[in-house]
């Protein structure tokens, strides 16, 4: 009689398991899904999410199964006898056991995510890793390589980890405006990232591609479009990428004039473009725009099109963004156009 | 003991209005003026229908801009208004004056006595919040500023610092939101210490603390919990007034301020809060289940205990709303644990609801079946708890859809389900008439089956990544069908609120009449006729057990001999 409801509990617990399992085959291309983890800190949450689901399912099968057989079985019925039920006022015995069982179950919980914090957040910084600081604006990423002195901006490269040749990334995340956080759901859980005020996380992917993530802390006017993009590569990838974005801006004498438009209109106050007199830094790094697969933080592909119409009317795109609609004439969009288009 | 003054039906004439009569504007002002108790809890109750209504509209908008991807039904800009105003109405305009609504109207009927301690102070409370509303509301009219910049707050119902800073929300919006909750605050702290003076001073003859009620026991302690939280928040909101015209630096971050101590300000307030919206449902539950399963509430010293255990604990959580902004390994351990230890007096709660049921007999009415919702929910809704209180696991949910479902299924689940079943439980009281059973069932069933398919959806819409408060996504991040089934359900949702809306004012004509006891009762409300007199009751009651109306009715097997 003891043995039959605990044998239940323990499948009905595999099954929700497995149920949990076979969702996370869903989105297994870029989609930022927290059920398909790529790197260690992400399989150590997801193995934790499944132990956690695997204990609440019984809580739920066995709590929400008394409570559905106490309603059927005692709806009133035409056949019932006159009068009331029988009155109960309660039974210490009874509630005690419901108070110390579930404390025990606190206890097992507790002590099985504590570990999984400790392990993550205390993780030590091994001498080889590479080390980013990401910087969020109002709505874009700025990362920084401080080691490399490469600056880029929405689209963070980071080198695979494999086991032969463990490398992780750590990242120092601040702001420069207000509230944001850091989320690639198939690398890492998220991080804020808040002025004044430097936070740290990890990760070290073992797969190359492309995971995509965004601003998870709403953060204004175009929060949702703060989206975020993180390639994985291998490591003579990710050397040759350091090493095109370590070179200063290629200058073509064939779009001078595009490189002038850009250097005595505002463009220069916020933007940055290293070899020339460009050194803003309210905006993103432009020395490699090109080198980039999208424009405006993610909010549409890099095309020369995209890229003409975002300077005439970043609104279009992405209405609220603190990029002013520059009022050039169409001459002058061209050819500022024409030289952004250079910058590879 | 059988010195009984409990008179069967302790009325001379219902509907003892004293400007029932005369003329409409009379009769308006009457309502104006009003000190009574009863008729503050009506005003609060229909304030609060309004905005329910009104922040629901603005929830469908959200969901029909979120329906399809790179939708354009709302801007940004009014896809941000609109869910700050959601979540800002649905918490300090709906959930709040809602509960203290019923608290007005029930606790001075259910204790036996003729108003608040205070009846000026609660008329006054309610004027407040009133006018916290109105304040919040003409922010669509007054708050435009400089450059085209909002005209309703468009910073989060949470609006993190510094993005409320001048620099960052030019114009008034952001001031209309911090004086509107403020105004509004100071109308709750009013209610909240009339409702202890209440609780404490004016039970009847016979009504110890252990006999109270159970709705009674936990509107008291919502009203400590309410005045440990609500001040923070006060504070808080003076605070960024004085950062954004008095040149203070609290929240600057330019100028050395912090932006985490708006957010422990925030949340010290914000979870508690959780607590004194919940703890009213609870004791909304623990009134009508019994009534209905016809049995005693199982455990009443455990239940009283496992409120007071909440209490307390609530005021240790709040940093669990704040795994991500980098604490230290052992905070998040800390935080974890007492999170997770909420779990254990709420479980008792609801083994105690089930051991109510279990050998009843169970009738299965429309506040009934919203009751028996709100039990499914709130355990679903405290498991999710559970799963957001594991800190690795919150560093992926937080902040996603996970977390949306998840509060969701504790202010609709749990909450709006037992504010309803608290409307057709104690609308024939309040009007003498009962609301109509067909259509309440139209509505339950409508309501149930579109929360689910709303919410229960977005549990998956946050393990697969989208993130809160974005007015757009890309379609190619597998997101958009589960949208349009959130969309779907929140509309089946809306339906089933106006059908609510039709039976509540039809019903006040056409509903069947109800009598004192339509439900067979057993607290001191439904001693006295429906609606009440002005006095509640022609003699003041004296009462021996936690039931009276049941000793009354059963003189042979009283309460009294069995409790302890």
């Amino acid at each position: 009689m003891q043995m039959a409801p605990i044998r239940r509990l323990i499948c009905l617990c595999g099954a929700s398991a497995w149920l949990f399992r076979t969702t996370s085959a869903l989105g297994q291309n870029s989609s930022p899904t927290t059920l398909a983890p790529a790197s260690t800190s992400a399989h150590q949450i997801f193995d934790l999410s499944i132990f956690v689901v695997a204990v609440t399912g019984g809580i739920f099968f066995v709590v929400g199964g008394l409570l559905a057989i106490a309603l059927f079985r005692f709806r009133v019925r035409k056949t019932d006898p006159a009068g009331e039920p029988a009155q109960i006022y309660g039974s210490t015995q009874i509630e005690l056991a419901w108070t110390v069982i579930p404390l025990l179950i606190v206890v097992v919980l507790f002590l099985t995510t504590a570990r999984i914090i400790f392990a993550i957040q205390d993780a030590p910084k091994p001498k080889t890793a590479l080390d980013v600081t990401v910087i969020g604006h109002q709505f874009w990423w700025e990362f920084r390589y401080p080691k490399y002195g490469v600056v880029t901006a929405n689209e963070l490269h980071i080198p695979v980890s494999s086991g032969s040749a463990p490398q992780a990334t750590f990242l120092k995340l601040t702001s420069a405006d207000v509230n944001h956080s850091f989320w690639v759901p198939r690398l890492a859980g998220k991080t804020d990232l808040i002025p004044n005020h430097v936070n740290s996380m990890w990760m070290d992917p073992q797969k190359p591609g492309l995971y995509l993530g965004q601003c998870a802390q709403f953060c204004g006017s175009q929060h949702a479009l703060m989206l975020l993009r993180v390639y994985v590569e291998a490591p003579e990838q990710f050397a040759t990428w350091i090493k095109n974005q370590q070179q200063p801006a290629l200058q073509d004498p064939v779009v001078a004039a595009g490189r002038r438009v850009f250097e005595t209109q505002a463009c220069m106050n916020c933007h940055a473009i290293s070899g020339t007199a460009a050194t803003g830094r309210f905006g993103p790094d432009l020395t490699h725009l090109i080198s980039r697969g999208t424009l405006a933080s993610g909010a549409m592909d890099n095309t020369p099109a995209n890229l003409r119409q975002w300077i005439q009317a970043p609104d279009t795109f992405k209405h609220g963004a603190l990029m002013p609609a520059m009022q050039l004439n169409d001459q002058q969009l061209d050819e500022v156009t024409a030289y952004l288009e250079t910058l590879k | 003991m059988s010195d009984y003054t409990l008179p069967a039906s302790s009325v001379i004439e219902a509907g003892a209005f004293a400007s029932e009569s005369g003329t409409v504007l009379e009769r308006l002002h009457g309502w104006v003026v009003t000190v009574d108790h009863k008729r503050l809890g009506i005003l609060y109750i229909l304030y609060s229908t309004f905005f329910l209504l009104v922040a629901g509209a603005e929830a469908l908008l959200i969901r029909l801009q979120l329906a399809f991807p790179h939708n354009s039904v709302l801007s940004a800009q009014v896809f941000n208004r609109f869910f700050t105003m959601h979540g800002t109405t649905m918490v300090f305009l709906v959930g709040m004056p809602f509960l203290f609504g019923f608290a007005n109207y029930i606790v001075p009927l259910q204790i036996g006595a003729r108003d608040m301690a205070f009846p000026r102070l609660n008329a006054f409370s309610f004027w407040l919040t009133a006018f916290g509303g109105f304040l919040l509301y003409y922010s669509f009219l007054g708050g435009a500023g400089l450059y085209g910049m909002g005209n309703a707050p468009d910073v989060g119902w949470f609006a993190y610092a510094p993005l409320t800073a001048r620099s960052f929300s030019p114009g008034h919006a952001t001031d209309y939101w911090a004086l509107a909750l403020i105004v509004s605050g100071f109308g709750t702290l009013g209610t909240a210490i009339n409702i202890i003076a209440t609780i404490i001073s004016m039970r009847c003859k016979g009504m110890t603390l252990m006999r109270m009620p159970l709705f009674t026991w936990l509107l008291l302690v919502v009203s400590m919990l309410t005045l440990v939280t609500i001040t923070p928040l006060t504070a808080a909101q003076f605070m960024l007034l004085i950062d954004r015209y008095l040149g203070g630096h609290f929240f600057d971050t330019q100028a050395g301020g912090s932006s985490l101590i708006w957010i422990h300000f925030f949340w010290i307030f914000g979870h508690p809060e959780v607590y004194v919206l919940v703890l009213p449902a609870f004791a909304i539950a623990n009134e009508i289940i019994p009534v209905f399963c016809r049995k005693a509430i199982f455990g009443y010293p455990a239940m009283v205990a496992a409120s007071v255990c909440i209490m307390f604990v609530s005021l240790s959580v709040w940093a669990h709303h704040m795994f991500t902004v980098g604490m230290t390994s052992v905070s998040n351990a800390f935080f974890t644990l007492s999170t997770m230890l909420v779990g254990v007096p709420t479980g008792i709660k609801i083994f105690n609801w089930i051991a109510t049921l279990w050998g009843g007999r169970i009738r299965f009415t429309t506040p009934m079946l919203f009751c028996i919702g709100f039990l499914f929910q709130f355990l679903v809704a405290g498991l999710t708890g559970i799963m957001l209180s594991v800190s690795p696991w919150d560093w992926q949910l937080h902040n996603s859809y996970f977390v949306i479902a998840h509060f969701h299924y504790v202010l609709v689940g749990a909450i709006v389900f037992c504010i309803f079943a608290a409307i057709y439980y104690w609308y024939p009281k309040a009007t003498g008439r009962l609301m109509d059973e067909k259509l309440g069932k139209w509505h339950f069933w409508l309501f149930v089956i579109g929360f689910h398919i709303t919410f229960d959806t977005m549990h998956f819409l946050g393990l697969l990544g989208m993130p809160r408060s974005i007015y757009t996504y890309q379609p190619d991040r597998g997101w958009s069908f589960l949208n349009l089934v959130v969309s779907i359900g929140g509309l089946i949702q809306g339906i089933a609120v106006l059908i609510f809306a039709y039976n509540f004012v039809v019903s006040y004509w056409r509903g069947k009449v109800a009598g004192d006891d339509p439900w067979d009762a057993w607290t001191l409300e439904w001693a006295t006729s429906s609606p009440p007199p002005v006095y509640n009751f022609e003699e003041l009651p004296v009462v021996h057990s936690r039931r009276p109306l049941w000793d009354l009715k059963h003189p042979d097997d009283p309460d009294w001999e069995y409790e302890s």
